[in-house]
């Protein structure tokens, strides 16, 4: 094994994730440590390229018109190094009709003092279909600050969905910062799931734009805080069209000395759109831990199994 | 043999007395029905006998195997044998079937699951995977909250109201898992204001008002129950105490 073989592997098996797959030669990936490409592989309807730059890395994501990658694609943005920024600049283009899963590992398992900087520009097509879901694994120690932004487009009868899950080690500091606008027909569905204990810092700004007749949208966050940790989500989704049809779903179970805040802000502009919202932060409900606790588990096993499921 | 034992036993609620004075000996491995119209205190009843929060606060005692109870905790409780499937069964997002029954028991084999899930009247295979919430309706809720008790072989179970909410075919089913559980040598207590319900049982009690009025084999208490119990000269209005007691 070379030393590049071998940093995707620590890179995957620091993920709980399988580096066989990339042996796969229809799976198409790129692996990063730090600023720097260790393992990339194309496929016939997508065209990747990744600039190393002093400062980073830029990458560009293209999937031709009508072409359906039948395999996820995956990426994996990770540092094994303890100190360090990791500066990436995405830029992701599916093209009309296409249709493209990535499933994206961002991995910084010994982070003492690690920046994860991602600023993504997406563009989806008419009838195109991307699908992205974000898995992070953090050290235990929480010196990490992730700042993901991305601002996205979406053409009529387009669907994103995107999912953005970290609930293994620290967060340290996160600051999420979506916006993607949608056209006519087209579907939106944003998801966050975040663990944070002692004294990490969650802060979440999501916003969708139903621009497009009888476009629909979903801003969804499940957050858990223990400890010190403290949460802050903004959603906001504006209907601006006719028929257009979206939902706010936002939870957040606090424990100990936590705090969460959350701001639904939903916008109507027109008389035949609809928007509905539910918002719930607090302890668990009384009746899910003693029903466990009522079948033999303590009350902290419980409460943790309720938490695995609100953030599976 | 009395394998649990209610002595003396008054719980107030907001200053209302919700439980008076009662005294209920449940045998062993047999099916009692405790019954009683709206507001008689039997769910609250059943929340004290698991020790749920909000009705800790009693006199009297609760005895378990001949050893006072009083002081312990739900999962104390529940790890000595007891446990509770209530009138309105929880919700869990994103916990699925599998592991909300397969947290309570040493075997969590799928094969030995779905084994549970269908003597709960559940079909198996479609609803091992499923998740426990609103997506599961209040009658497959009821039907695995008695899948996850029949996984934890109790010694004794409390249902509340096992027939809110469910359709006469599933009814059926739960009443074979009665007896699955009856068969497995446990104390069932059935808590219920049905006649259907209170036919499944060989002794019932009678309560009103937080009161033991009668007791007796089912039949009997049927008998009473139809004839003097309904309609009720006693007011009964603790059930929005209990409400706000977090039943």
């Amino acid at each position: 094994m070379n030393e590049k073989e071998n940093l995707i592997d620590r890179l995957y098996q620091s993920a709980d994730a399988d580096p066989g797959i990339l042996g796969d030669p229809e799976v198409a990936y790129v692996v990063l440590n730090h600023n720097t490409v260790v393992g990339m592989n194309g496929d016939d309807g997508l065209e990747v390229e990744v600039d190393e730059r002093t400062d980073g890395i830029e990458a560009f994501m293209e999937v031709k018109e009508g072409a359906v990658i039948r395999k996820q694609v995956h990426l994996c943005f990770g540092m094994i190094p303890k100190e360090g920024v990791q500066n990436i600049l995405m830029n992701v283009n599916v093209k009309r009709n296409a249709r493209i899963s990535v499933l994206a590992h961002c991995v910084f398992p010994n982070a003492v003092d690690v920046q994860h900087i991602m600023d993504a520009k997406i563009h989806i097509a008419d009838g195109a279909e991307y699908t992205y879901l974000e898995r992070h694994v953090h050290s235990p120690e929480g010196g990490i600050k992730v700042y993901p932004k991305a601002k996205g487009e979406l053409g009529k009868k387009a669907r994103f969905k995107t999912e953005f899950e970290l609930i293994k080690g620290r967060v340290g500091l996160i600051d999420i910062d979506y916006e993607t606008v949608c056209r006519e027909h087209c579907v939106l569905e944003m998801t966050s799931r975040i663990s944070g204990t002692e004294d990490d810092i969650i802060q979440i700004k999501e916003v969708g734009h139903l621009n497009g007749e009888s476009a629909r949208g979903a801003l969804t966050t499940r957050i858990a805080v223990r400890r010190r940790a403290q949460a802050s989500v903004y959603n906001k989704l504006t209907a601006n069209a006719p028929f257009a049809r979206g939902h706010v779903d936002c939870k957040e179970i606090v424990q100990e000395e936590a705090t969460a805040a959350t701001t639904p802000v939903v916008e109507v502009n027109h008389p035949k759109a609809h928007i509905t919202h539910e918002a719930a932060i607090g302890s668990v409900d009384a009746k899910q831990p003693e029903t466990l606790m009522s079948r033999g588990l303590s009350e902290d096993e419980a409460v943790e199994l309720i938490i695995d499921g609100l953030l599976s | 043999m009395g394998v649990l034992e209610v002595k003396n036993l008054s719980l107030a609620l907001n200053g209302k007395k919700i439980l008076d004075d009662l005294s209920i000996d449940f045998w062993e491995g047999h099916v009692h029905a405790l019954v009683g119209p709206n507001g008689a205190g039997k769910s609250t009843f059943a929340a004290t006998i698991m020790g749920l929060t909000g009705y800790k606060n009693f006199s009297g005692d609760i005895l378990f195997q001949n050893k006072s109870i009083k002081g312990l905790s739900v999962d104390e409780r529940a790890r000595k044998g007891i446990t509770l499937a209530w009138q309105e069964p929880a919700r869990f997002e994103g916990l699925k079937v599998k592991d909300f029954i397969g947290a309570t028991v040493k075997n969590k084999e799928a094969e030995k699951i779905k084994d549970y899930l269908s003597k709960a009247g559940l079909d198996p295979d479609r609803s091992i995977a499923r998740v426990v919430d609103r997506t599961l309706s209040g009658g497959e809720r009821k039907k695995l909250e008695l899948a996850s008790m029949l996984a934890v072989k109790p010694k004794v179970a409390l249902l509340d109201e096992p027939d809110s909410g469910i359709d006469v075919e599933s009814l059926e089913r739960i009443f074979d898992a009665v007896n699955v559980l009856k068969g497995n040598g446990t104390t069932v207590i059935l808590i219920t204001h049905s006649v259907t319900v209170l036919e499944q049982a060989e002794h019932a009690f009678l309560m009103c008002c937080g009161k033991l009025i009668e007791k007796g084999t089912a039949e009997k208490i049927s008998r009473y129950f139809k004839g003097k119990c309904i309609p009720c000269d006693h007011k009964n209005e603790p059930e929005d105490v209990v409400s706000e007691a977090g039943e």
